[in-house]
């Protein structure tokens, strides 16, 4: 294990620790929060005894969802607008200020266009990762050297085999950045939207539990939730320090 | 070694105005003839339009008037089958390895998977880097990254090689014993070389003609034969006449390199 990686560990612990304290000690009052290893307790007997597995596996099935269309999306819709200089120029500022615009305004809108199942949830989860799809595979379209694109051409690649053999190929690293952004958005807009309207899903049960003062399903929740994220964080920011690493950019 | 294989003729290219509104005429009119099996240099002041002369040839971009041709054929806008091309940046894929970056180069011809393997082998073991089959770019030296591009060219068995300035970013060292894999690589397989280079001595060490090229836009002022034999290597330096040979074509760089430079004229 190397040094950076104890320091990293010795963190986290410290920072456990010290919640404990905390809560040992009543500054943080069993009202607001439990000591964490009641917190771990009630998570283990709440996976054991299967309790949320529907609403866990709801709240996924969404972020998924969200995720693989804002993905697929963002991939293509980058690709093709990097070979329109216009249409970039034009779209340029709002890709700038997207970010300032509270899409979560707009969910009642989507509920009377879309319904009350899942839709709108998926919806605002797509909205807000599809750009961070777009402008990462912009910025890493722009930097494919030339000299590459060149080797394609006298290769006799066409316009669609460079892309996938040349261009692609060289943007891995920005499109796995492109993912670790597109499920961090997918996951705000998916639990965020089942905090507001939602019957069902992750979000709605800590919001249910949390205006119950139930902190035996509360915090559990919220710390699968952490864990899954950070997992599927660690997963693609690990497949990335390979590729950079077999890029000599590490 | 009498049989053409590319034709310049009245060859120009004029880039249309840029964001300043200046239409930059960049070569021409070049008429020239480069024979079957011949390593032709063309040398020239910076920005003289050699990139652009090897672009036309190698079909990457149009001339703006006249015509390539090369085995007779006119090349219009696609890379003709037969030409290969080594580019003075790092051109190496950086997620392939080395052995994958060499059958790239055969990604054109429809054979099948052992026998890329067998040829990339081949090429891999000639440019001497056999230990490295396995290894990515990223874990070679700049004179091994460009023995990859080099290998991923000539393992399609080009029958043209054209190469821009492929040892420019590399040590004086390292240049010369990469003029000796180049000039083997062109005796063991037959190809005609097109080398453009800024460097008089590689020139005048590598090729049996060289083209010295005039200040912007780009023409051919002097054609100068090397008369070198065909079984040479980079000791060719220590001849006597080697100094005169780069001399001559100093002596008629230097005043275009000067109007480059805006100083026309000036000095002995």
């Amino acid at each position: 294990m190397s040094r950076l990686r104890l320091y990293q560990i010795m963190v986290i612990a410290g920072f456990i620790l010290l919640l404990e304290v905390l809560c040992f000690t009543g500054v943080i009052d069993k009202v607001t929060m439990p000591p964490p290893h009641i917190i771990v307790r009630d998570f283990i007997s709440m996976l054991l005894a299967g309790r949320y597995f529907g609403e866990i596996g709801k709240s996924l099935a969404n972020v998924l969802a969200a995720f693989a269309s804002a993905y697929v999306v963002g991939v293509v819709v980058g690709t093709v607008l990097h070979s329109y200089r216009t249409a970039r120029d034009i779209l340029d500022p709002l890709f700038a200020t997207y970010y300032a615009i509270p899409v979560f305004a707009f969910y009642p809108l989507f509920i009377v266009m879309f319904g009350l199942g899942d839709g709108p949830q998926v919806l605002i989860g797509f909205l807000l990762a599809v750009v961070a799809v777009i402008v990462t595979m912009l910025n890493g379209l722009d930097r494919v050297p030339l000299v590459l694109k060149k080797t394609a051409q006298v290769s006799g690649l066409n316009a669609l085999q460079t892309a996938v053999r040349v261009t692609l190929p060289f943007c891995a690293p920005y499109l796995l950045t492109a993912a670790k952004l597109a499920l961090a958005y997918a996951f705000i807009g998916v639990i965020g939207s089942e905090f507001i309207m939602a019957r069902s899903g992750m979000g709605y049960e800590i919001s249910y539990a949390y205006t119950n003062f139930d902190n035996a399903t509360m915090y559990p929740l919220i710390l699968l939730i952490l864990l899954l994220s950070i997992a599927a964080n660690s997963l693609l920011s690990h497949w990335e320090r390979v590729l950079l690493a077999r890029r000599g950019q590490m | 070694m009498t049989a053409t294989e590319v034709t310049l003729r009245g060859v120009t290219k004029v880039f249309p105005a840029n964001a300043d509104g200046r239409v930059v005429h960049a070569l021409g009119p070049i008429d020239a003839e480069i024979k079957k099996g011949e390593f032709f240099a063309v040398v020239g002041p910076s920005g003289c339009g050699k990139s652009t002369l090897l672009e036309l040839i190698a079909g990457l971009t149009a001339p703006t008037e006249g015509a390539v041709e090369f085995e007779g054929r006119v090349i219009e806008k696609n890379v003709p089958e037969g030409v290969g091309v080594v580019f003075q940046e790092d051109a190496c894929f950086p997620w392939l390895n080395v052995r994958e970056n060499v059958e790239f180069g055969l990604r054109r011809q429809n054979i099948r998977a052992e026998e890329k393997a067998r040829r990339a082998a081949a090429v891999i073991d000639m440019m001497g880097l056999h230990d490295f089959a396995r290894s990515y770019p990223a874990q070679l030296s700049g004179g091994m990254r460009q023995r990859v591009c080099i290998a991923r060219t000539i393992v399609a068995e080009p029958r043209l090689i054209l190469l821009d300035e492929p040892f420019g970013a590399l040590d004086q060292q390292t240049r010369l014993l990469m003029g000796d894999e180049m000039l083997r690589v062109w005796r063991e397989t037959g190809a005609t070389v097109f080398l453009i280079t800024h460097a008089l001595d590689e020139a005048a060490m590598l090729a049996d003609r060289i083209a010295v090229m005039s200040a912007r836009p780009g023409k051919v002022i002097d054609l100068v034969q090397t008369g070198w034999p065909r079984e040479r290597d980079s000791r060719i330096v220590e001849r006597e006449n080697f100094g005169a040979m780069t001399s001559r074509l100093w002596k008629t760089l230097r005043e275009e390199s000067l109007k480059t430079m805006g100083r026309a004229g000036s000095g002995a």
